[in-house]
């Protein structure tokens, strides 16, 4: 079987990482199978982990009493599912559910937390790029809440 | 400067078959009234004046394949306002006047060769079928097509069904998504210029294409400039207010250009310094 640090270094979020730093990730890695319907976080929980998405599909939502299950992103292939592990206080912030049987790679994300305070340049290489994350998904969140497709004042007129 | 009068006059035509795409949008297949009116021909990303009689006329894409045999034209029109309202409960035989076909076309020619990527949000879709239908008609002339499609819910996906077929067959990559859903939906949710970064496409060698809300495209934009697309391969389709449709009423005056004539599809490279101004 190929190495975790092989297989990580072929999606764009490791892309580029030193080969020194994707060795020490690897080693708080694992592979794992989520089937559909599975729910792999929930809101409010501990968080102490982190995924890559190899393949399949993982919803991201929030669950309303009056709704139901809002449904936020979905997330497939390359994607990061988890950036909570690395924000106190260290809880999920919203639900995952896996949509189609999906093939990940589980990091440790509380075995990260204490190596970045060994090693200094993994912790800020690896937040850097989490930061790009978690920028992107605010900017969409952002969008998405702007009701982009909603009808424009001037088109009233048509 | 000759104006063709019949460019300033509607030709009647009837209503001869209407479908609903959505809960607000509805396509209409259109046929002459005049049995002698020649084939009804116009190129893709090129649109018609609509004239619901007695309310008010109105621009309106064509959505159809501009090379079905039969040539009827057919407009996908969301009821937004009086005139709008007023075609789509147009019924069979119901009546309505055309002005057309206007406007520039999307780059299907120019394509030729490449990787082609189109980019579509809610009715955005509309001006974009006749392109597709020519890409995919002509499917060995191109590279890979890709097309990503964004709407506000999935009951708002317009043309769902052939988005489908397309999918399973036909060469094309489709991926739709929504950004808002229930639990019921089992398909993508998340802006829809977040899937361009899993879209692999030559960059240095595709053309693009875009409609959608202005703001969808600016982002859009922007997105496919961090892949590398160069500006003068980046197509979008632009709205303005348009009333004459022969750029004489000056409604829809883009800077140097009119929408109706110099556009409604622009090459990026032509507008950029206008698009991202708040106001002109």
């Amino acid at each position: 079987m190929e190495k975790i640090e092989t297989i990580i270094n072929k999606f764009p979020f490791f892309r580029g990482m030193d080969k020194a730093h994707l060795e020490k990730i690897a080693q708080v890695a694992a592979p794992v199978t989520l089937a559909p319907g599975k729910i792999i976080c929930e809101d409010g929980q501990k968080a102490d982990k982190f995924y890559l998405l190899m393949n399949g599909r993982v919803v991201v939502e929030l669950y309303s009493p009056e709704r139901g299950d809002l449904l936020i992103q979905t997330l497939n292939t390359g994607d990061i599912l988890g950036w909570s592990w690395l924000v106190p206080p260290y809880q999920w912030r919203f639900n995952a559910r896996v949509l189609a049987k999906t093939h990940a790679i589980v990091f440790n994300g509380e075995r990260l937390r204490t190596l970045f305070g060994k090693n200094r340049e993994l912790g800020y290489e690896l937040q850097k790029r989490f930061l790009m994350i978690i920028a992107a998904r605010l900017e969409s969140a952002s969008i998405q809440l702007m009701d982009l497709y909603g009808i424009p004042a001037g088109d009233k007129n048509k | 400067m000759t104006i063709l009068p019949e460019l300033m006059a509607p030709s009647l035509y009837r209503v001869h078959e209407t479908r609903a795409e959505t809960k607000d949008t509805f396509t209409l297949e259109l046929e002459p009234v005049d049995e002698g009116a020649g084939r009804f021909s116009f190129a893709a990303g090129q649109f018609n004046m609509l004239y619901a009689y007695g309310v008010g006329e109105v621009p309106i894409s064509l959505s159809g394949d501009p090379e079905e045999a039969n040539g009827r034209p057919i407009h996908t029109i969301r009821q937004v306002g009086a005139v709008t309202q007023a075609l789509c409960r147009l019924k069979p035989d119901g009546m309505l006047g055309l002005r057309g076909p206007f406007g520039t076309g999307w780059p299907v020619d120019e394509a030729v060769g490449r990787d082609v990527v189109v980019m579509a949000g809610g009715i955005g879709l509309a001006p974009l079928r006749p392109a597709l239908y020519q890409l995919m008609r002509w499917r060995d002339r191109y590279k890979k097509i890709i097309l990503i499609y964004g709407a506000r819910s999935p009951e708002d996906i317009v043309f769902g069904r052939e988005l489908a077929a397309w999918a399973k067959g036909k060469g094309i990559e489709v991926t739709v998504t929504v950004d808002r859903a229930s639990a019921k939906w089992k398909g993508n949710v998340g802006l829809v210029t977040t899937f361009l970064a899993a879209a692999d496409f030559d960059s240095a060698k595709a053309t693009v294409m875009v409609c959608g809300p202005e703001i969808m495209m600016r982002f859009a934009i922007k997105e496919f400039q961090k892949r590398g697309v160069a500006e003068r391969n980046l197509f979008l389709s632009m709205e303005r207010n348009m009333k004459c449709a022969i750029g004489f009423c000056g409604h829809c005056q883009y800077g140097p250009s009119f929408i109706c004539k110099d556009g409604p599809v622009f090459r990026y490279d032509r507008i950029k310094d206008l698009f991202w101004k708040r106001e002109i």
